[in-house]
């Protein structure tokens, strides 16, 4: 027996350093692709400052680098686009989302809850495309009715889609958060006499907030990446919005509908890089603001 | 079983090895209408697979540039500085106009007005003129459609009509049947799409004028063809260098009395004369 032993607990060991070695080889390998397309973005994003100056790109208001006259390459349109309407996105999506959360979580048992989680999870990955139809023929024409508005590609539309489409993320990733508070605490609120809704909004909520605060990190990020459903509803006029009801062009939808025909090696084509980069630091921006709040919730809540 | 998965695999690797496949991309002005030349084609040459995308004129012209197609759609003829562009990327662009399209002004059908100067387009496309009134219609703020950039048509109807910067405030739609959908649901819209995508319930073509006296409808062949209404135009097809092979073969097809047909019930104009001799040239 013992002797037996003695090589399989070798190879145990041996399998341990196998496996520790490819997750380290994996985790270095994401994070040489990251950085990789940091250089990437950087490198051909640089070459827009050629002709446009820094100052010219970062607060210019006109965004027209095709133009009949003069090109102009303004950010602050599509920066505001892209800002506004994922803002619109979330002051919809939050709370619902959370409302949502805490009654999957707190309140269905059994196969309703399985069943409603699932559906939650199966929205998520609907296709932007078909959603973007969605509101291109349904959501628009109604917007237009219902305000007595002449056109229903605007913000408001691109913000209620982008709404629906962070709340699957939203409602999953909290309902995660809310389901990993321990059971002792439920009990705790119980044995006190609070009532199952008091508990969970007064005691299950604040305890999760570090994880329901990356949900709503994670929604962010659904909201100010999405493309396709934005470009078909937002009107793509890239002026700043004064209303919700103006057409907006987000930073993303301009990218996809310049790349394709930009000519390579020109200014046009550079700056669709540097737009690229601009979305990049908003989202390590947001990660970063994220994290820090994180940590500075673990610290006055500790378990 | 076994032996007859292989065999199958095998037969899909050799078929997809040999099948011959023809790829255009561009234009959406053409894209319903090449996609129904390339059906048709497909029972002349049942073994050669055209595959039709659109994206725009200016991405059709930019792929072949990089020769990243075989045949490009484009609504408008390729700039002095594409065609450079192209020559030091070692691509030269051979032009071939498969169809003629007259560029249609659409309104609401509900609105009033039923034709305008060039003049008076352009004032509206770029803003100066916000509300229907001041061109003769109701009382009515004018919202305004037009393409992207990446289209021929925003390109063409910029630089033939408007003359000037579009209005920022003008909604930037993904294709003709975008701004089609959007005119019909806005009693205040107007939009400019081909004539293959203009004959549709609920919105109304206008007759253009250039002089002011005389207004011709792009419905009207004869105005079309003579030149007369403003926004006629033709619609090419650029290959890299003179077609070869299949591409030669599929051109030819589209410009035959089949595929002439084809363009006149999309709703197109055929290649008239003067056109078929250029283009018998830069096919030989």
């Amino acid at each position: 027996m013992k002797r037996m032993g003695q090589p399989r607990r070798r190879s145990r060991k041996l399998t341990d350093k196998g496996a520790g070695a490819l997750f380290l080889t994996c985790a270095l390998l994401s994070a040489v692709v990251l950085l990789g397309i940091l250089l990437f973005l950087l490198k051909n994003g640089i070459h827009t400052f050629r002709e446009v100056s820094v100052t010219h790109f970062l607060f210019g208001t006109v965004w027209n680098p095709d133009a009949y006259g003069k090109p102009a390459f303004g950010l602050i349109p599509l920066f505001l686009g892209s800002f506004v309407s994922t803002a619109i996105a979330l002051v919809i999506a939050v709370p619902l989302g959370i409302a949502s959360a805490i009654l999957i979580s707190e309140r269905l048992k059994g196969w309703v809850r399985v069943t409603t989680k699932t559906l939650v999870e199966l929205f998520a990955g609907f296709p932007s495309v078909v959603l973007g139809f969605f509101g291109l023929v349904v959501l628009a024409p109604f917007i237009a009715r219902t305000f007595h508005i002449s056109s229903g590609l605007n913000l408001l539309n691109a913000g209620l889609l982008l709404g629906l489409m962070s709340l699957p993320t939203i409602i999953s990733v909290s309902d995660d958060a809310l389901r990993v508070v321990p059971h002792s605490y439920r009990e705790a609120a119980y044995a006190l006499g609070a009532t199952p809704w008091t508990t969970a909004l007064r005691v299950v909520l604040p305890s999760a907030r570090s994880g329901i605060l990356a949900a709503v990190m994670l929604g962010f990020g659904r909201a100010v990446g999405e493309t396709m459903a934005v470009m078909m509803v937002a009107g793509n006029a890239a002026i700043i919005p004064h209303s919700l009801f103006d057409p907006i062009r987000t930073i993303t939808s301009t990218i996809a509908i310049e790349l394709g025909e930009s000519v390579f090696g020109t200014s046009h084509y550079y700056s669709l890089f540097a737009l690229g980069f601009v979305l990049f630091l908003i989202a390590l921006g947001t990660n970063l603001v994220a994290e820090s709040l994180i940590k500075r919730e673990r610290r006055s809540f500790t378990l | 079983m076994k032996k007859l998965l292989t065999i199958a695999l095998l037969a899909t690797v050799v078929t997809t090895l040999v099948a011959r496949e023809i790829m255009v991309r561009g234009s959406d002005t053409l894209l319903n209408l090449v996609q129904n030349l390339a059906e048709a084609f497909s029972s002349v040459s049942p073994d050669v697979t055209v595959s039709v995308t659109g994206g725009g004129s200016g991405v059709g012209i930019s792929a072949i540039i990089s020769n990243e197609t075989d045949i490009a759609d484009a609504s408008r003829s390729i700039k002095s500085k594409e065609i450079s562009t192209a020559r030091a990327n070692g691509v030269n662009p051979v032009e071939h106009v498969i169809a003629i399209d007259g560029v249609c002004v659409i309104i609401n059908a509900s609105n009033s007005i039923e034709k305008l100067t060039v003049e008076q387009f352009s004032q509206l496309y770029q803003g100066k003129v916000t509300n229907w009134s001041a061109v003769g219609g109701p009382n009515k703020k004018v919202s305004l459609y037009g393409r992207q950039p990446s289209s021929g048509t925003f390109v063409y109807v910029r630089d033939e009509a408007v003359k000037g910067e579009y209005a920022a405030s003008m909604r930037q739609m993904n294709g003709n049947a975008q701004i089609v959908e959007a005119v019909k649901g806005d009693e205040g819209g107007i939009g400019y799409v081909g004539v293959g995508y203009a004959r549709q319930d609920g919105i109304k073509v206008l007759k253009l004028s250039k002089d002011g006296a005389n207004f011709y409808s792009p419905l009207d062949q004869a105005a079309v063809d003579a030149g007369n209404y403003p926004l006629a135009r033709p619609l090419f097809q650029y290959t890299n260098g003179k077609a070869k092979g299949d591409a030669k073969t599929f051109i030819e097809f589209e410009l035959s009395a089949a595929g002439q047909k084809i363009v006149a019930d999309q709703g197109f104009y055929p290649v008239p004369e003067g056109y078929q001799a250029r283009n018998e040239a830069n096919l030989k």
